[in-house]
């Protein structure tokens, strides 16, 4: 199969991802309403995970570099 | 043994000895890449070969499946309740507003996977065409407005659609031609009804000419002929064994095996798909212990099995079977319905596959629907066997005989099958037959499609799985004007949906190339080459040290 250039290969996913989730089969607003279902919730994760990761990262960090410290300064 | 082992498999060569079990999905006691076994039992011309496969998907494949398939669940319970609450209008049948306090008559959810998920894609099945089921035959146009559930014809009809569908292994279902006249002298002396049973007025000698012609087909003793395939099952096997009496039947076996032994009365265990172990533990066990609570001895046991299997397209093992019942003194009925006339070096069924005497099988069973371009079905054994049935036969009593114009197609395909008038046009169908499967069935593998089956099987299941993906396929096909099968839920597992491809001896290789370039073409489009055992898998690394080479 050849691509015609990147839209080719987009659209070819986007098939894909119709014939396996079985939203080739389904009525047009069907699919919208599930497409846009899936759009919300992936914006959503997109979104927590933007907000909050770092947050959490620079949190277990410190934590976690407070009981090394500790232990370094007890054994000191 | 590393993966490179499969390549020696998929060039067609299969003379390793080698049991391929891919680790990651091994630990069930299903096949898992390509068997060999010897059937070894002392006798030189029983030696037979069995080489079957039903390969295992990859492990995303399943989940994808499952996954579309609780899409389509979701949504099938959002339309039912959108349904339920007049927003939508109901287009299944419902009771009437006054019988709603009523006991329910409609089981709305049996239903609804038929309302839900199938109705989406039933354009797909119940075709109808209008012409011989030919190797090539005319499709009439149909669209949807309100998708599937109402159908309307434009007028039109694809014409030449390739048939890979129908069952028409030696190609004998065709237009009127010469060889046909003697069906039309019949029409003309007999007309087309016979409006009686067998055991009334309806035993023509038509009748006998052919009942003879069959056990002289056969090598048997006697046999005797049905109007209608399922009903010579359904109808003859409660004439058989009734009640303490033991059934053992295929798990895969057809409705109308199945419709037959609950109709008997019997009590019916289930074995596994073709697997004699589990075959022999539940004689051992019937033997040993008897029937259920009193501990007697059955009366009979009846082992029921097919001899193509058409859902996946396994052959029996007859004489590992055989040799089961020889061993524990039961019974063997065989529903030839797919292979007579289709396997075997002169077309005489499983028996003859396997080399076998035709005396060791009790009951031989078999339709002339498939491979003889008629319809009907037979019983075949011993002449008490026969002669039995014919008193004692529910359709003989009841159902009325076999058309003569259809009864002279029969004896004219028998007749052109044994070369009884002196040309070779029959043998070489059969092997015509043989050719065009081994054909495509290997190509088919090398191509990289998950194939289930013996590789000498005239039946070729092609694994889709997925539902999107099945009406993707079907409907992809027709518009590449080839017609195919393609199977779902109720008559298959829920996870593996397939084409079924009907290979026959009218198809030739240009027809079989057409297919199988747009098999490739769709192969790739919608990614169905699941199988690990690809040839293109292994030629890539040849190429590039040939260029190599080449410097």
């Amino acid at each position: 199969m050849d691509f015609r250039g990147v839209k080719g290969y987009f659209s070819w996913i986007y098939y894909q991802y119709q014939i396996i989730s079985c939203c080739a089969v389904l009525e047009p607003w069907e699919q919208s309403m599930f497409n846009t279902i899936l759009l919300t919730i992936f914006a959503m994760v997109v979104y927590t995970a933007y907000v909050f990761i770092p947050i959490h990262i620079r949190l277990a960090w410190e934590f976690f570099s407070k009981i090394c410290g500790l232990h370094s300064t007890i054994y000191n | 043994m590393a993966n490179p082992g499969g390549g020696a498999v998929c060039n067609g060569n299969l003379h390793n000895h080698k049991k391929q079990s891919n680790g990651s999905q091994s630990g069930n006691c299903r096949k898992n890449g390509i068997i060999k076994e010897d059937q070894q039992n002392g006798k030189p011309h029983c030696y037979k070969q069995i080489v079957e496969s039903f390969e295992e998907p990859p492990l995303h494949v399943m989940v994808f499946t499952y996954l579309g398939y609780g899409i389509g669940t979701l949504f099938g319970h959002f339309r039912d309740f959108l349904r339920k609450c007049g927003i939508e209008k109901c287009n299944t049948a419902i009771e009437r507003e006054k019988q709603r306090d009523f006991v329910p008559l409609y089981q709305d959810f049996e239903n609804f996977y038929t309302r839900n998920l199938y109705m989406r894609i039933r354009d797909n099945w119940n075709r109808p065409i209008c012409s011989a089921p030919g190797p090539q035959f005319d499709i009439m146009e149909r669209v949807s407005d309100d998708y599937n559930w109402t159908f309307r014809f434009t007028g039109r009809t694809i014409k030449d659609v390739i048939n890979m569908g129908s069952y028409n292994f030696l190609g004998l279902a065709a237009r009127y031609d010469e060889s046909m006249r003697t069906i039309k002298e019949v029409l003309e002396v007999y007309g087309t009804g016979v409006s009686s049973t067998r055991q009334e007025m309806g035993t023509l000698d038509k009748h006998k000419e052919l009942e003879d012609l069959v056990a002289k087909f056969l090598n048997v003793e006697a046999a005797m002929v049905f109007g209608m395939g399922f009903a010579t099952n359904s109808m003859n096997i409660p004439a058989l064994v009734g009640k303490g009496c033991l059934i053992l039947s295929d798990e895969l076996n057809h409705a109308s095996l199945v419709l037959g032994a609950r109709l008997s009365g019997a009590t019916i265990r289930v074995f596994k798909h073709n697997n004699s172990q589990n075959l022999e533990m539940l004689l051992k066990d019937a033997v040993i212990y008897g029937q259920p609570r009193t501990h007697r001895a059955w009366k009979k046991i009846l082992i029921l099995v097919e001899g193509i299997y058409s859902m996946e397209g396994s052959i029996l093992h007859l004489p590992q079977i055989v040799a089961l019942k020889n061993k524990y003194k039961a019974y063997l009925y065989i529903d030839e319905a797919h292979s007579i006339g289709a396997v075997g070096p002169t077309g005489r069924g499983v028996v003859d596959f396997f080399g076998m005497d035709p005396r060791e099988i009790d009951v031989l069973m078999g339709t002339f629907t498939k491979s003889f371009g008629a319809a009907g079905g037979y019983i075949a054994g011993r002449k008490d066997l026969v002669d039995y049935l014919r008193a004692n036969s529910h359709s003989a009593a009841y159902a009325t005989s076999m058309s003569p114009p259809i009864s002279e197609k029969i004896i004219t395909s028998i007749k052109f099958l044994m070369g009884d008038d002196g040309s070779t046009q029959g043998l070489q169908r059969i092997q015509q037959l043989a050719k065009n499967t081994r054909y495509f069935r290997k190509k088919l593998s090398e191509m990289g499609f998950i194939v289930y089956g013996n590789e000498k099987s005239p039946v070729v299941p092609v694994l889709l799985y997925m539902p999107g993906k099945v009406a993707a396929f079907a409907r992809s096909l027709l518009q590449k004007k080839i017609g195919v099968v393609v199977v779902g839920f109720p008559a298959t597992p829920l996870a593996e949906a397939r084409a079924r491809f009907c290979i026959s001896a009218a198809h030739t290789r240009k027809n079989l190339n057409t297919v199988l370039e747009a098999l490739d073409e769709i192969g790739d489009l919608l990614q169905l080459k699941y199988s690990r055992h690809r040839k293109s898998m292994r030629r890539e690394p040849y190429e590039e040290t040939s260029f190599e080479l080449d410097d």
